[in-house]
């Protein structure tokens, strides 16, 4: 296959054409092979990282109800919540006790909470804890702005000067609007969700950038939506990673209602594909992480070998993917066990991907 | 490339040597290994990759061998100790089916139309009880063929055969043949484990050893029982372990031919008594996969056993020389027991799906490996 050859230099970019025809067409192995190629390329020293932190949802309450999301209440549920700050604090000084270096913090779009409640908690955290902030999607951050009556920009350099170093991906869902007018038509659309990023960026900040896939979707709209990405880290540089990770349907309403048609969850060889696709077709965004959250780990293993290289997060506490019935819970030695039981130096890192510890 | 030469031969259809096997599990060309594998499974079996509708039964953990690295057995008198009755067997039987159909009294008819909406298979395994003697499993034997006349009955690991023998004073071969009498068509591979002497008495010293579990294995495919064969892997042995047990199974499978499928099984750590043990890796767990079709080349079947090795790794399998996920396997118990990783069950439509998302053609089998149609 003339794509392969191509390929076995790691030099030639894939077109969408052959992404696509890879996706759609390439042997498992033969795809891992190019993915794992890639990835010894990008990481020569056998080394895989993760991030000790916790994931703190500040708020269950969100606007949007997507339909493949089982954690949103509606303001007045009577297991809505807004984390209190005592609450959010014993959480942060837990994650610290821990090894933690970093709080993802993310939350629904809670109709009640403006820029101040942002800036406050953020100026709260950051004065008594020496720990990096990563928080607020795109949708997040929009809605912010929107509320606020600032600029997307505007809005970021707030929060940045609050003290938010850097913004977590998710929201991407699937980067197609085909996509999104059916799972989550209340959600910002592509092309917002690109901006905030390309804003954020623009300012000093990094991101990471997320695919949820297994939906809906079809073969073109992953390619769509990988190639969104590569567009923008061409011109900004701004990603640190990328997280591909599958739909979790459990409790959901894209699940149960048949009019989506979605009979299964994606499998593990479907996963790996698209896996090993976005290593090869993300030539430019360094590294790639395995979600053991959504895989096991012994999925997460198998991934290191089909174009990651990062176990990406600890998480501590995860209520998302959890409230869609997946809970694969792991300490962190179950994380460094597993790294090397998959032939790998496990090594911790912080946000940047400077390594932080060697000796685990 | 160390793998070329193993590459050269498995293309010629030549057979590995034990220092291939060996020269596999050491490298970490896990493409390559798959990749050939595959290759193999497409030689003997095409495209298909099988699965049956089958339901488990472990009528006793109650056991006198009590190994180590077994999170299911009990002794008597202890907490959680359980024996089912005869009576209790055929309910279950009867109340799966019952429930699969949606109807309380599906019963026994449905049960005769295999391939279409019935078990087809009943595996049997479960301790080594103090008291029963081989009259009782004969007589669980006739009673499920009496109730279920047309259900497959696959049962006993060699270590329980061995001990019916012990305490019914019989030979083997007559043990085996009162059993196949009374209904016993077919055995499992289980009790195998790892045939090393020196690593078996450090985590089942109890256990009949290596010759012996043969012995009964070739005893039992003499008198015309087909059987499986089983590694446990992951816990103390070492790789060349592992290709001296896959060397002993191909000898004896090169003089009796009995042997229908070979199912390495991933250790399971949780609330077992060796030290440090751990899960193993999915790498592992793939290598191992690729490795036995490469090796056991007079084995017809490899088996990714996803009650041990979790739906997504044994769905991996598939594309690395496996070619069937075992069952429906309603209600196990003893990979549960140890922290398995996978559900209890699964239904014929999830099967299906793994198997055609892997880029296979499932097939519906008996316990003969023959398509069962509609």
């Amino acid at each position: 296959m003339t794509t392969q050859k191509k390929k076995k230099s790691y030099s030639a970019r894939i077109t969408k054409k052959e992404g696509l025809d890879l996706l759609k067409n390439a042997d498992l192995l033969g795809l891992g092979s190019m993915a794992d190629g890639m990835r010894k390329a990008l990481h020569p020293h056998n080394k895989v990282s993760f991030i000790i932190d916790r994931n703190i949802n500040y708020t269950n309450v969100c606007i949007n109800k997507c339909k493949f999301c089982a954690f949103y209440r509606n303001a007045d549920a009577s297991d809505a919540y807004v984390l209190s700050k005592r609450k959010l604090f014993n959480k942060i000084r837990e994650t610290i006790k821990h090894g933690g270096t970093q709080i993802l913090m993310q939350g629904g779009l809670h109709p009640d909470l403006g820029l101040d409640y942002y800036v406050d908690l953020l100026k709260s955290i950051k004065a008594k804890f020496p720990i990096h902030v990563h928080g607020f999607s795109p949708p997040e951050i929009t809605y912010i702005s929107k509320t606020s009556g600032l600029s997307i920009s505007d809005t970021l350099l707030t929060l940045q000067e609050a003290g938010l170093n850097s913004i977590p991906g998710g929201g991407a869902e699937i980067l197609s609007d085909r996509v999104r007018k059916k799972v989550s038509p209340k959600k910002i659309m592509s092309k917002q969700w690109l901006k905030v990023m390309e804003e954020a960026h623009k300012i000093g900040m990094k991101t990471t950038a997320t695919m949820m896939f297994g939906s809906v979707e079809g073969p073109e709209d992953i390619i769509e939506h990988l190639d969104a990405i590569r567009r923008l880290q061409d011109k900004t540089e701004g990603f640190t990673a990328f997280i591909p990770w599958s739909f979790q349907p459990g409790n959901t309403e894209l699940f149960q209602n048949s009019k989506f048609k979605i009979q299964t969850p994606a499998t593990g060889v479907e996963y790996l594909r698209v896996l090993a696709l976005s290593r090869v077709y993300l030539d430019n965004i360094p590294n790639v992480q395995a979600s053991w959250v959504t895989q096991g780990l012994k999925m997460a293993q198998v991934a290191l070998r089909f174009g990651a290289n990062d176990f990406g997060s600890t998480m501590l506490e995860e209520n998302v993917v959890a409230a869609a019935g997946v809970k694969y819970i792991a300490a962190v030695n179950d994380i460094i066990q597993a790294v090397r039981g998959g032939g790998f130096q496990p090594v911790q890192r912080d946000m940047y991907y400077n390594i932080i510890s060697e000796n685990l | 490339m160390p793998l070329k030469k193993i590459e050269k031969k498995i293309l010629s259809g030549k057979r590995l040597t034990s220092e291939d096997a060996l020269a596999c599990f050491e490298s970490s060309d896990i493409f390559t290994l798959g990749r050939l594998a595959n290759h193999v499974a497409q030689k003997l079996n095409g495209n298909n990759a099988y699965f049956v509708q089958n339901h488990h039964i472990n009528p006793t953990n109650i056991c006198v061998n009590r190994c180590k690295f077994c999170a299911f057995s009990k002794s008597r008198g202890d907490k959680g100790a359980y024996e089912m009755s005869i009576k209790d067997i055929v309910k279950k039987l009867k109340g799966q089916v019952g429930q699969r159909k949606g109807t309380k009294t599906a019963g026994t008819a449905k049960l005769r139309h295999k391939g279409t909406e019935g078990f087809s298979e009943v595996h049997i395994v479960g301790g080594l009880h103090p008291d029963w003697g081989l009259d009782h499993y004969v007589e669980i034997l006739q009673k499920i063929k009496e109730h279920f006349p047309s259900l497959h009955i696959k049962a006993f690991t060699a270590v329980e055969i061995d001990y019916f023998a012990k305490i019914s004073g019989l030979s083997l071969k007559n043990t085996l043949t009162a059993l196949k009498n009374a209904g016993l068509e077919s055995m499992p591979g289980g009790g195998a484990e790892i045939f090393n002497a020196r690593v078996r008495n450090k985590i089942c010293p109890e256990k009949i050893n290596a010759g012996k579990w043969l012995k009964v294995m070739e005893t039992a495919h003499s008198v015309g029982i087909k059987t499986n064969a089983t590694m446990l892997y992951g816990h103390l042995e070492k790789y060349k372990h592992r290709v001296e047990h896959m060397l002993k199974l191909r000898n004896l499978q090169d003089k009796t031919g009995g042997f229908q499928a070979f199912i390495p099984l991933a250790f399971h750590p949780k609330n077992t008594n060796i030290d440090n043990a751990q899960y193993t890796s999915g790498i592992d767990d793939l290598k191992t996969i690729a490795i036995s079709r490469l090796f056991l080349d007079n084995f017809p079947h490899i088996k990714a056993y996803w009650i041990m090795l979790g739906a997504k790794i044994a769905q991996l399998a598939l594309c690395f020389g496996a070619d069937d996920l075992d069952g429906t396997i309603v209600e196990e118990k003893i990979t549960k027991s140890a922290g398995a990783l996978s559900g209890s069950a699964m239904t014929k439509s999830e099967l299906i799906n793994l198997i055609e998302k892997a880029g296979k053609v499932p097939v519906e089998r008996d316990s003969f490996y023959q398509a069962l149609t509609k």
